[in-house]
């Protein structure tokens, strides 16, 4: 899927699907994006946002939605004009289209969900300096054709999507009680009053149960990424046992973590306007 | 000064806004490279701030253009920071030395474009927002600094297997950013 693949012109839909269902291509990079190569999980990219806004699963949810919108829509724009664009000028010129598409999220969002807006305020337009959607844009949308790249911000939008939504419902449930803003604890604590088990009164014991505030709080939001990672990689190692030698690499490239020096590094040289 | 120390100890970017984490995260190897790159980030925050703050209120606002926050920023950012390298190298080499490989690292560095974002929608005036500006870069320094130090401690313990690389650092982080809450009341009961 690669250069070697002779550029095609669109395709109405139709084809489209033949075609996915042909070559399996699009399928595995979908995959990947979700699974294998899973933007937070293994590539350690885009923290910033997640670990902010990450307090309730509901901001996680829209959160991911805008990510997914920003990230199709600027790998699709940015691969369809990549011939078009000089390779000196491409780190700006990716940064200016991705910026657009934010703009439009941001519109959107004050427009038809002002509450919303307040409650990730800033980190809507932070979008634009995520590093997963310049990184992809760079290194997928930049050299793959149009449906391919579609289906890698597809994967990467999910991906990243997954991974907000379960360090959004870890942080939710411990730290407030509640899951979507349904009330956990509190019907956890009614349960208990109306029931007993082994005949004994476990109400008293319910009363007792606190949310823990350090979860919502930013330190609870780094110790969950931390333990979240931990699992992420052991699983990995499974995954990849049983999947032969494919993406041993990625699994292991969970230690760089240094997201904003591998951007900045194709960044330093295409940036010299 | 209430906004300088509130934006240095009590909303710290990197603990408590979660601004510039990647890189946070990736230069706190060494405390040389930490220096170097705080050194940059101050800087950056402070032009980038001295930039765009005319720029929304003399230009975007009067010709209704705010919608455009997000894009001119970035790109006022970006074409500063290349403008930076460009005069320190030639003017500057020592510093140059000192700071340039980070430069091009900060475009993508939330924290920058988050300075200035803050700056219009807390509706700061000028001063104000260059004074906030400066204690995030501080902020920012204060705690790469801190936690270089924890970092060099842990690369020296030992680490159960799983926890090692980033996940041990996180959760020291969170230990970190828990230290930080100390600073909570201070500025309340310092300046009122």
């Amino acid at each position: 899927m690669k250069e070697n693949v002779s550029d095609k012109t669109y395709k109405d839909p139709e084809e489209r699907k033949e075609e996915l269902r042909e070559q399996k291509s699009s399928l595995h990079v979908l995959l990947d994006g979700i699974l294998f190569e899973n933007p937070v999980l293994c590539q350690v990219l885009g923290t910033c946002p997640l670990l902010a806004i990450t307090t309730s699963a509901k901001n996680a949810f829209f959160m991911g939605l805008a990510v997914i919108f920003v990230q199709i829509g600027s790998e699709v724009i940015i691969s369809m004009v990549r011939k078009a664009i000089p390779d000196k000028v491409r780190i700006p010129a990716f940064i200016t289209i991705i910026a657009g598409f934010v703009t439009i999220v941001q519109m959107l969002v004050s427009a038809y969900l002002p509450a919303l807006n307040d409650s990730l305020g800033i980190y809507i337009p932070l979008i634009v300096v995520n590093c997963i959607v310049l990184a992809r844009a760079e290194a997928f949308a930049s050299k793959n054709k149009v449906v391919t790249s579609f289906f890698d911000g597809l994967g990467m939008g999910v991906g990243y999507m997954i991974a907000l939504l379960l360090m959004g419902s870890v942080r939710e449930i411990l730290g407030n009680g509640t899951f979507f803003g349904l009330d956990l604890l509190g019907s956890f604590q009614q349960f208990l009053q109306h029931y007993t088990i082994l005949g004994m009164d476990l109400s008293p014991f319910g009363n007792q149960l606190q949310p823990m505030m350090f979860f919502i709080l930013p330190p609870g939001g780094f110790f969950v990424f931390g333990i979240l990672i931990c699992f992420a990689q052991i699983f990995m190692k499974k995954l990849n046992r049983k999947r032969g030698k494919k993406n041993t690499e990625t699994a292991e490239m969970g230690h760089c973590g240094a997201c904003g020096s591998c951007t900045a590094c194709s960044g330093s040289e295409g940036g010299k306007v | 000064m209430i906004i300088l120390f509130s934006a240095i100890l009590v909303d710290n970017f990197v603990l408590s806004k979660f601004l510039g984490i990647c890189s946070f995260l990736g230069v706190s190897k060494s405390l040389k490279t930490a220096m170097g790159m705080s050194g940059a980030v101050i800087l950056v925050m402070l032009a980038s701030t001295a930039l765009t703050w005319p720029v929304q209120y003399f230009i975007l606002n009067p010709l209704h253009l705010a919608y455009l926050q997000t894009l001119v920023f970035i790109l006022v950012i970006a074409a500063l920071v290349q403008m930076i390298e460009m005069v320190m190298k030639k003017t500057m080499p020592p510093l140059y030395n000192a700071l340039g490989i980070f430069l091009p690292l900060i475009t993508t560095n939330c924290a920058v474009l988050g300075v200035t974002i803050l700056n219009i929608t807390k509706s700061y005036s000028f001063s104000s927002s260059m004074i906030n500006a400066l204690g995030g870069g501080l902020g920012y320094t204060l705690s790469l600094f801190l936690f270089s130090g924890v970092r060099s401690k842990i690369d020296k313990m030992d680490v159960p297997e799983k926890l090692k690389g980033l996940p041990i650092t996180l959760i020291a982080a969170s230990l970190v950013s828990v230290s930080f809450f100390g600073f909570k009341g201070l500025v309340e009961n310092l300046f009122s």
